[in-house]
């Protein structure tokens, strides 16, 4: 046993030291991927349909983007050592907002986007203050955040609101050959997630404060403030995603975050891309891969006609066997 | 994870603290319940009932209330074919030669009403020799899903698409799409477009909230306390029932003492009519905009020792055989699950091109003491819907979950 | 016990807050319907203490819950002989959910927030799928008898809680206890003292399990058949635990602080109802508190020796 714990406790300071090396399990995330991708051919040959049809290959993307958006911002959070449980009501809160003031008009989508991004930045804000300020629990802090924004929501609204003009549906519907817009912004948000997190000293300080506080802070990381940074970036991602859904829904609705399940989901899809849920260890590479897992499994899923709780059981199975297997790698590296 | 604070309490600062956020709670009962809406509506108004919800239309509120008295036309005892005000539109243009693929995008199967009548719909089905291929694709309950879910169906080849929507808003934009590809139908909700070559629904919400009410109303004697039990605001479809209630009590001489949200939840139902009995010592009448939590209800009463009021309930089976095992007063208004073949037998009429109503009101049935017995099916399980129109499908009891 | 006290000063507020808008409240028949109705909620709070003192989460209990209802409903379906065996064979289920947590959480190393998320969305899943999507079959009278009935005044689910709750304090003051508080202050120290971490963590999670099946069985009694009888109790538990002042992370806190906890999250409830708060702020307001009472360390604990005794 002794020697379980030892080893389990070594790789967080080789992550801390050498946390280029450490996105390995994204290799692993995109493996399976492909091995799902070929399963999925397969059997969509088998019972006549086409898996990299032009319709299948853009329901992929679409399906995947608003979790994508959101598990990216999740993933700085979890590499920070936190977490966040309020990107779901958060979610429904932006895309309200969004909704009610475009109105319907032009003129709003501006203006309505600069709103969203501030009003999920504070949201980010607080929960970083709380987290790091009043010394709570990401757990709970999240939670409770996620509590009272999900009381503005019942308390000013009961059903969807807004409405969104056909300018700014284009950015849920359109597409440019196979790719949707939808899927650029992920892309693009993505990259630049990428981008913070392995070109620039911030990126250094969240691996740094993920992997171990003490350290970082011994060598001169203002860890707290590193902390609410992470919130900040993954409220703001959820607020995107948030704008993204207020298009494709041509509304605001107070239920599209939580009825997605967007919480729960991104977390599971960003430890399935590999990062340590106790942060420090994984990248976006290996989130991007397993929300696309978790949208090929999805369209592998619709074309068999599985049920709804044939499914639940074999995404538990899939998140804990990845787990398990990740965290084998790990020891006998 | 991160280690929260490690900063020993300070009890006093603590007890302090609540202390005083519940002298807040305390000094401002009037304040906070003026805050809300519903509550505050509710002393201006007298009975009790609140506001009128914003979801009321009062055209469509005349219209159900009409329906309710006309008769149906269609095929006796086939309520799933039968049709109420039928203004039927020609179909021609959608005629082709069979066999069918026909696909099916659903809102969820999150709750007993969607089950039963989803096996209802794929029974259907099978009744079809002309259906080679039915695909369908569960939203899970998640709009942008639906949406994707809409956008793929169109990419498999289906002959007619069938919805039903998971939120009426929302859904508009994707159906408008499939629209100009390919017939569509919807059921259960509806869109806030008229491209659909069919909307299929029964009577409606009012219609539902008004047979309860209006029972309550010739069952309580004048001046008794009724207790109104809602699931959730907000949702369309409840709203319009509560909506209708709120008239049939506002114009009665019954005092609504309280409308409380259950969540569907039967342990939180239980409680809240455990507090009512206890504060007012007695209810006489309970009106609930859904039946999944009405035997619920019936238990607080009878742990409480009193008797059960006049109740509504709906018509699921666990309702039922208390209804009969108690000898309540009671009535169900019901939502029927049999309006889920009726879909299927429009997409082939629709492709054959033959007429449909353009707004296919179905007949929407009320189970009463004199029917009960019809309805009552010992065997089947407890959430199980008797409205299903099920008993000659194929399969049945079996595939419903009941005992042969 | 001193050391549990502010979580019993906010719970006497809270009481007492409730008693001065309803004064009957604080009489025999409704105080004791006040503690049946928070019994399922506070056995679970007590369950997830052990989880969440040993340094993990168990995220699983509120679809366990839901599972053992609908399981027991299928099998017993309205029978009387077999509500018995039924209601062992759903403390077995429980403690081997816990079992199955324990073992993939320490030896398959996975954390325990994503076993219990993925025993989550298996046990929800799998039951439906056996079921048929519907819960099917009836809970006995006997079965309900528990949830529902009373032995004189003193309804079973009361007596029930009494039960586990003095069962949870004798085992944390037992050496298990100890040893669970040591490993979860830090596993590493409690591995190199001799303390078999991987196998009291494993218990912990079986407790959850079992008091998840005890709940199970109170909450099926208490309201019959419900296809989301479970549904947010694993939030609820937690918040519970975290509120009588049980660090996330493990290693400090009492269960007794926990239950307590559980208590006073149910006289919240209470409380803004009787005040009218209604439906659409009571989450905010929980929120608020949450993070204050938590904020305020307020009820958090010194730091227990690390060191088994």
């Amino acid at each position: 046993m002794t020697e379980h714990v030892k080893q389990r406790r070594v790789p967080a300071r080789v992550t801390y030291l050498g946390w280029m090396s450490s996105d390995r399990p994204a290799r692993a995330v995109y493996v399976a991927l492909i091995l799902l991708v070929a399963l999925g051919w397969v059997l969509f040959e088998v019972d006549g349909g086409r898996f990299l049809g032009l319709e299948n290959i853009v329901g992929i993307q679409q399906r995947s983007a608003a979790l994508g958006i959101v598990a990216v911002g999740q993933t700085v959070a979890i590499l920070a050592g936190s977490l966040d449980l309020s990107v779901a009501y958060l979610i429904s809160l932006s895309s309200l907002v969004a909704a009610e003031i475009m109105a319907g008009g032009d003129a709003g989508v501006l203006p309505a986007v600069a709103a969203v991004l501030a009003v999920s930045a504070a949201v980010g804000l607080v929960n970083g203050l709380v987290i790091t300020g009043l010394k709570v629990h990401p757990f709970i802090a999240t939670l409770g955040v996620a509590l009272i924004i999900r009381g503005a929501l019942d308390w000013r609204y009961d059903g969807p609101a807004g409405s969104v003009p056909a300018s700014f549906q284009h950015l849920g519907y359109d597409r440019i050959g196979p790719l949707p817009v939808s899927a650029l912004l992920w892309a693009a948000v993505a990259v630049a997630a990428w981008f913070l997190l392995s070109r620039t000293r911030l990126g250094h300080r969240i691996y740094a404060v993920g992997g171990d506080a003490e350290v970082a802070r011994l060598s001169g990381v203002r860890t707290g403030r590193v902390v609410i940074i992470a919130h900040v970036l993954c409220s703001v991602c959820a607020g995107i995603a948030g704008l993204l859904l207020a298009s494709r829904l041509g509304a605001g609705a107070p239920t599209v975050g939580t009825d997605g399940g967007y919480d729960l989901e991104s977390i599971a899809a960003v430890v399935l891309g590999g990062t340590a849920l106790a942060g420090g260890r994984g990248g976006v590479a290996g989130t991007v891969g397993g929300v696309l897992l978790l949208a090929v499994l999805d369209s592998v899923f619709n074309q068999l006609e599985i049920n709804s709780f044939a499914k639940d059981v074999v995404r538990g199975v899939v998140l804990v066997a990845a787990l398990a297997i990740y965290a084998r790698g790990r020891r006998t590296k | 994870m991160r280690f929260s604070s490690r900063r020993i309490l300070v009890s006093a600062a603590l007890a302090g603290l609540m202390a005083a956020m519940a002298a807040c709670t305390t000094d401002s009962p009037a304040p906070s319940t003026a805050a809300s809406p519903q509550a505050s509506a509710a002393e201006s108004s007298g009975s009790g009932t609140g506001a009128q919800s914003k979801f009321f239309v009062q055209t469509d509120y005349d219209a159900q209330m009409a329906m309710r008295s006309a008769q149906p036309a269609g095929p006796e005892g086939k309520p799933w074919e039968q049709t109420i005000d039928a203004n039927l539109v020609e179909t021609a243009k959608y005629k082709k030669d069979g066999p069918y693929h026909l696909c099916f995008s659903n809102a969820a199967v999150n709750n007993p009403w969607r089950q039963v009548g989803l096996k209802t719909m794929q029974a259907e089905v099978g009744l079809h020799k002309e259906i080679s291929k039915f695909t369908m694709l569960d939203a899970e309950g998640k709009d942008d899903k639906q949406i994707s879910d809409i956008a793929e169906l169109q990419g498999k080849g289906c002959d007619a698409l069938i919805v039903s929507p998971n939120t009426t808003a929302t859904l508009t934009p994707a159906v408008a799409g499939a629209c100009p590809k390919l017939p569509v139908i919807v059921f259960d909700r509806g869109v806030q477009t008229d491209c659909p070559v069919t909307f299929i629904k029964p009577i409606g919400g009012y219609a539902f909230g008004a047979e309860a009410a209006e029972f309550l109303v010739t069952k309580v004697p004048a001046g008794g306390k009724i207790l109104a039990l809602r699931i959730l605001p907000g949702v369309d479809v409840l709203e319009t029932r509560w909506s209708a209630a709120k008239i049939a009590f506002d114009k009665s001489d019954l005092d609504v003492v309280g409308v409380e949200f259950t969540d569907g939840d039967a342990a939180k139902t239980k409680s809240i009519v455990g507090d009512y009995i206890q504060r007012y010592g007695k209810i006489d009448g309970v009106w609930m905009d859904a039946g999944a939590t009405a035997v619920a209800a019936v238990e607080a009463f009878e742990d409480a020792g009193v008797p059960v009021p006049p109740i509504n309930g709906e018509d699921q089976e666990d309702f039922l055989q208390k209804w009969s095992d108690a000898k309540l007063t009671a009535v169900a208004p019901t939502y029927p699950t049999y309006q889920w073949r009726t879909p299927i037998i429009a997409a082939l009429k629709v492709l054959k091109g033959e007429q449909v109503p353009k707004m296919w009101n179905l007949p929407q049935p009320t189970v009463t003491q004199e029917n009960l017995a019809t309805y009552l099916k010992p065997g089947m399980p407890p959430l199980h819907y008797a409205l299903c129109g099920c008993e000659d499908l194929p399969g049945y009891p079996e595939k419903w979950g009941g005992k042969p | 016990m001193r050391r549990t006290l502010p979580i019993f000063i906010v719970l006497a507020v809270l009481l007492v807050a409730i008693a001065a808008v309803n004064p009957y409240f604080l009489e025999p028949p409704a105080f004791l319907a006040f503690v049946k109705r928070a019994a399922p909620l506070v056995i679970l709070a007590a369950g997830q203490y052990f989880v969440i003192v040993s340094g993990e989460f168990d995220l699983s209990v509120g679809s366990l819950v839901t599972a053992e209802v609908v399981i027991a409903a299928r099998l017993i379906d309205g029978s009387a002989e077999a509500t018995w065996p039924v209601l062992g064979l759903m403390l077995v289920l429980g403690l081997l959910a816990g079992l199955v947590n324990g073992v993939v959480t320490t030896l398959l190393r996975v954390p325990s927030f994503i076993t219990t998320l993925g025993m989550l969305l298996i046990l929800s899943g799998a039951v439906f799928l056996w079921t048929g999507g519907a819960p099917r079959g009836a809970l006995s009278a006997q079965f309900r008898e528990l949830g529902r009935g009373s032995l004189g005044p003193v309804p079973w689910s009361v007596l029930i809680l009494v039960v586990a709750g003095a069962v949870a304090i004798w085992v944390m003051r037992s050496d298990f206890g100890h040893t669970l508080v040591a490993a979860g202050d830090n596993d590493r120290a409690a591995a190199l003292s001799g303390v078999r971490v991987a196998r009291v963590r494993t218990v912990a999670f079986m407790i959850s399990g079992l008091a998840a099946a005890v709940a199970a069985i109170l909450l099926g009694g208490f309201a019959g058949v419900s296809a989301q009888v479970g549904v947010g109790l694993e939030f609820q538990a937690i918040t519970a635990v975290v509120l009588g002042g049980v660090a996330l992370g493990g290693g400090r806190g009492s269960v007794v602080a926990a239950m307590a906890g559980a208590f006073t999250l149910e006289a919240l409830f209470t409380l803004l109802n009787l005040y009218g708060i209604s439906g659409a702020l009571e989450p905010a307001v929980q929120g608020v508190i949450i993070i204050a009472a938590v904020a305020l360390g307020a009820v958090s604990l010194p730091r227990r020796r690390a060191a088994a005794s």
